[in-house]
């Protein structure tokens, strides 16, 4: 008798791992109507997901470039002298979370009020002799957080006449800028997660219907291992067949968005992150968290089914 | 081959469908399973390759020690044995071909022996022009073919068959007859249960009768023995 070389073998051979891809793919078109199925309600999803997600970083970075345009204005005595200013300079440098320390002597101070009020202005040149302005010092923290916090400990000291950062504008802006992402991330969690609980449903009871191949497979032999691969592949090839139609919404969408941006919204400060590369950032971001679920839904509805 | 000794079975229903098997099956042999429905043949087959664990008693095939057996060493034991269905079991999506190559590459066999091997057995069973149709396009007679193509395939030891001929008409049951007698005869251990009176009685083998879950009579050169 011929006697076939049967090799008893932890690893799988690289043949058999092309087999498991050739038989998830094939899985896709035997499958039929099941596919479509899995893909659909991966793409619904998916639309959902990626849409929320172009949102909800776009309006964190609006955010975050407001908050970065939070300064704190150091209005020094009238009185100190260079001295004085010098020793301030170094005190205010010494606070850790300071990143940015810029002097604004009172001759700059008033250039820039006198410019800001254009035509105006020119009347104010009259103080140029005289100038009743504040030395200043203009400071930006590390953390905008800490804004307030840095304002209060400069306000403290000696020469420090007087600390402006629009308190109440920044305390409101800060507070709601938190609940947004706050709000955003539970939103997307939540996103996900009925997703995934919606997806790898479908796919479950598309399984459902394949227990008893399972069965059969395990019964001619096959070890739980040789059954699951093709299952992710195939559960792979769901998400990434699932993402196409998303991505393609998403890519014309925010085309469409960053090219009508200015006329869809009044506000000057609104802006968005450029089409490239943020869109194809975002798709494939898409395109990983589809074929994650798709792997996952699929992996996780066979396991039930392979202790035959 | 097989042996087994003080074998019960009880399922978790709460039928006792075998009261203390003792039997040894040496290899090369033949051996025919009969006894009336519900006799507990069924049962007795699918103990051999684990479809059921014994309640209480030892079984050894091929020296390996079936209650010690973890989980993960099944699928070996299974690849050791072919089994053939009298409900067939084949992957009603895959082509006769890929039903039949299925159990090799399980085992990792190279494609090019796969595509030798399946195309020769196919051959065997007189089904090589219908490599490409799905199960639901055969007859009856035709997928039980594939079944035992499917279980010669990888040339195992042993082949059990359960009531292969259950559903098939006569032709065809003495087709299936001259397949097995011809894998017996290159050296396989087959043992098939059966209801069929004309077979047991034509082709000459050792018989095995059950009745309710014990084995009541074990002659070499066998009759059937029952009036159906
Ligand atoms: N999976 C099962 N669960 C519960 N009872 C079963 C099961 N399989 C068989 N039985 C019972 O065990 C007895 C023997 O069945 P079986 O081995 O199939 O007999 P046979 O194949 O000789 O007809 C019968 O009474 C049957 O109803
Ligand atoms: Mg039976």
């Amino acid at each position: 008798m011929y006697v076939m070389n049967i090799e008893v073998n932890t690893a799988m051979k690289f043949r058999t791992v092309k087999r498991h891809f050739r038989e998830g793919s094939k899985n896709i078109w035997r499958n039929g109507w099941m596919t479509v199925a899995s893909a659909g309600a991966v793409t619904t999803t998916l639309v959902l997901v990626g849409a929320f997600l172009a949102l909800m970083i776009n309006l964190n970075q609006i955010a975050t470039n407001i908050e970065e345009d939070v300064e704190i204005k150091v209005l020094l005595e009238l009185t100190v002298d260079e001295a004085a200013i010098e020793t301030v300079g170094d005190k205010i440098d010494k606070i850790p979370e300071v990143s940015s320390v810029n002097f604004s002597s009172k001759e700059d101070e008033l250039a820039n009020l006198i410019e800001s009020m254009g035509e105006e202005g020119n009347s104010w040149e009259l103080f140029e002799q005289d100038n009743p302005l504040n030395d200043a010092y203009v400071i930006k923290t590390e953390d905008p957080l800490d804004t307030i916090d840095v304002a209060e400990r400069i306000e403290d000291l000696d020469e420090v006449q007087e600390v402006n950062y629009g308190k109440d504008v920044v305390q409101n802006l800060f507070r709601f800028n938190e609940l947004a992402r706050n709000i955003g991330l539970v939103l997307i969690i939540g996103l996900i997660f009925t997703a995934i609980f919606l997806i790898s449903n479908t796919i479950k009871i598309t399984i459902m219907a394949r227990q008893k191949e399972i069965g059969i497979m395990k019964l001619v032999g096959a070890t739980n291992g040789f059954i699951r691969w093709p299952f992710f592949v195939e559960g792979l090839l769901l998400g990434v067949l699932g993402s196409v139609i998303p991505i393609a919404v998403i890519v014309t969408g925010y085309h469409y968005a960053t090219n009508n941006i200015s006329a869809l919204t009044q506000f000057a400060f609104v802006e968005l992150l450029p089409f490239n590369p943020f869109a194809w950032q975002l798709s494939l971001i898409i395109l990983a968290i589809g074929a994650i679920i798709g792997v996952w839904g699929s992996v996780m509805s066979v396991r039930k089914f392979l202790k035959v | 081959m097989i042996d087994m000794q003080e074998v019960y079975k009880t399922y978790p229903n709460g039928v006792t469908a075998l009261n203390g098997i003792d039997v040894k099956i040496e290899s090369g042999d033949f051996v025919y399973v009969v006894g009336p429905s519900g006799a507990g043949k069924s049962t007795f087959i699918k103990l051999i390759f684990r479809e059921e664990k014994p309640s209480k008693g030892t079984i050894l095939v091929n020296n390996k020690n079936l209650h010690k057996m973890k989980w993960k060493d099944v699928p070996f034991l299974r690849r050791d044995i072919g089994v053939v269905y009298q409900d067939f079991k084949l992957l009603p999506k895959m082509t006769i071909y890929e039903n039949v190559a299925f159990a090799l590459e399980v085992i990792e066999e190279t494609p090019k022996n796969i595509r030798k091997r399946v195309m020769e057995v196919l051959d065997l069973v007189g089904l090589k022009n219908k490599a490409r149709f799905i199960p639901d396009e055969l007859s009856g007679g035709e997928q039980q073919r594939v079944a035992i193509a499917r279980a010669i395939v990888n040339y195992p030891k042993l082949l059990i068959a359960d009531e292969p001929t259950g559903n098939l008409d006569p032709d065809t049951s003495w087709e299936i007859m001259r397949i097995l007698e011809d894998i017996n005869a290159s050296g396989t251990t087959v043992i098939m249960a059966t209801h069929s009176k004309e077979i047991v009685n034509t082709i000459k083998k050792r018989v095995i009768a059950i009745e309710g879950g014990l084995i009541v009579r074990d002659e070499h050169r066998g009759e059937y023995g029952y009036e159906i």
